[in-house]
């Protein structure tokens, strides 16, 4: 890299705005509950783009960041209910980064509702669907992390004015 | 050897310790002096930048330049450097990661210039100075570097052959790059001096069990000096650390700050060192996690202390509509802080 970084900025029109939600899904629960809702005709928003996991405490921080700064608008992970994890603890490790990540996000501009831990058993179709409908919902009116007018833009924005070593302070 | 070696040094935004660094290396500075000619040192030497102007392309055997990028002239030297070196090195922390003066990447430009000509509590100025990019001036215009929106590391403005992390480098990993240099033993280009594991793997503290039921701020307790700061529940970022310093730190009972940057194959240090920590926390209890949690004030200060401009995130960012409204917020806080001060004087 030789120039100063440049991001990707996709356009949106903010009227038909459509969130992209990343879903990191447990494969023994959370997965099988979105695979029920599919079965059982259970509608649902179709704005959540699913990845598959052995286990939420597989989602490592650095997933959630790569994909705010990728473009999502938002992660969800949903896995097994406390005590009911397949590898013990796995879910607890994951409620407590989310946690500390939840609590770092707004000092980057993030709000803390663009990252969420829900605990969805096999059995919980409708409950995925709850959860996702809430989260397109929630997302919808907090507005785009990418496209125009927004954190990844604004960024472009920076890296673009300042490559052409223009602005100068801005007295205001 | 026929003919000396070409060397530089440079400055940009920085504290001065990597300079110090330099210096520190003691008697060892006379091999560098016997070893090259400086050509440019802005700290210990008057050459001005017409005389680098006036080089050769590529004459420069190495620059070794300290410091991330804030404005435009740092800009312009450093690509001025490029062009006239044959190797780069990026030396320090600041240029390595972004470093402390990337912090700043927490606010923005319009908050920063507030806070310094209007805000702080020493700040007396009822006339409303401040520095323009341009100003008129009988004799002509003068003009000021332009302040960036944003921190960079040196690599986002310039290739870098090398990097010597540290804040500021070790003397050992100074002279660890200077004898590579030297003999011509260079390794792969995209180097990071040090070692490829975790300053973990280098500590001699006692390691039990990972699990804390309280975090403290190293300022808050009386740390045991034999113990894994980890497991006395200071935030130690070790595990999400480069080895290479020998332990400084931890040798002088401080927790590692994380100043060498993530270690070989970590993407994101900030990342590594909260997951890390947040595994610490020894509890199944949800109400008693969230407690838990809530007793690490400033995450990303401590996670990205020194990588800031490395991160994934990079930067804070609010939505145009939320700046504005911030903006707004400072302005009109500025304006009655500035009622306040006069009605009181
Ligand atoms: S966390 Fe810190 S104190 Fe504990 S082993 Fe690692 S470097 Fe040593
Ligand atoms: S212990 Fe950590 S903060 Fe201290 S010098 Fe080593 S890497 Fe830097
Ligand atoms: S197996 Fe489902 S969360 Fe661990």
């Amino acid at each position: 890299m030789s120039e100063l970084t440049t991001g990707s900025a996709a356009a949106g029109s903010a009227s038909e705005y459509e969130p992209k939600i990343v879903g990191f899904l447990c494969n023994w629960c959370a997965y099988t509950a979105a695979d029920l809702a599919g079965i059982a005709r259970i509608k649902y928003p179709d704005n959540i783009r699913i990845v598959r996991v052995m286990c939420t405490g597989r989602v490592e921080p650095t997933f959630v960041l790569k994909a705010l700064s990728a473009g999502a608008d938002a992660v969800l992970v949903a896995g097994c209910h406390p005590g009911g994890c397949h590898y013990q603890e796995g879910n607890y490790k994951a409620y407590k980064r989310t946690l500390l990540l939840q609590s770092m996000l707004p000092q980057f501009g993030i709000e803390k509702e663009r990252f969420r831990l829900e605990f969805v058993a096999s059995s919980e179709g409708e409950k995925f669907a709850r959860v996702v409908g809430d989260m397109v919902a929630k997302i919808k009116e907090l507005g785009p992390l990418s496209g125009a007018g927004t954190r990844l833009a604004a960024l472009d924005g920076f890296f673009a004015a300042d490559a052409r070593m223009e602005g100068g302070v801005n007295l205001g | 050897m026929a003919d000396k070696l070409k060397f530089a040094f440079y400055w940009n935004a920085s504290c001065g310790g990597c300079e110090i660094a330099v210096l520190d290396i003691n008697e060892k500075i006379l091999d560098v002096a016997a070893l090259a000619d400086i050509v440019l040192w802005p700290v210990a030497l008057d050459f001005k930048y017409h005389h680098v102007r006036a080089l050769a392309d590529g004459s420069i055997d190495v620059s070794f330049i300290n410091g991330s990028i804030r404005n435009s002239e740092q800009k312009e030297i450093v690509e001025l450097l490029r062009e006239k070196s044959k190797v780069v090195v990026a030396f320090g922390s600041c240029a390595h990661l972004g470093g402390i003066p990337a912090l700043a990447n927490l606010c923005s430009r319009a908050e920063i210039f507030d806070r310094a000509y209007r805000e702080t509590p020493s700040t007396v100025n009822p006339e409303n100075v401040l520095p323009r990019p341009r100003t008129r001036v009988p004799e002509g215009e003068l003009e000021l570097p332009v302040f960036f929106d944003h921190v960079y590391r040196l690599d986002e403005v310039i290739p870098v052959e090398y990097y010597v992390p540290g804040c500021p480098p070790t003397p050992s990993m100074i002279a660890e790059a200077v004898t590579a240099i030297a003999t011509g033993k260079l390794p792969p280009v995209g180097t990071v001096f040090g070692s490829a594991r975790t300053v973990c793997d280098s500590c001699r503290r006692t390691k039990e069990e990972k699990k804390v039921k309280a975090f403290h701020r190293i300022h808050e307790v009386e740390a045991d000096p034999e113990r894994c700061f980890l497991e006395q529940g200071i935030i130690c970022a070790g595990p999400a650390t480069r080895d290479g310093c020998g332990t400084l730190c931890l040798n002088a009972n401080m927790p590692c700050r994380g100043c060498f940057g993530p270690p070989d194959g970590v993407a994101d240090q900030g990342a590594r060192l909260l997951s890390a920590l947040a595994t610490l926390v020894d509890s199944k209890d949800l109400d008693e996690i969230q407690g838990l949690i809530d007793q690490v004030v400033d995450p990303a200060g401590y996670f990205y202390r020194f990588g800031m401009s490395s991160s994934l995130l990079k930067h804070k960012v609010l939505r145009p509509e939320r700046t504005a409204a911030a903006q707004g917020e400072t302005m009109a806080q500025a304006a009655a802080a500035a009622e306040e001060g006069r009605g009181s004087r």
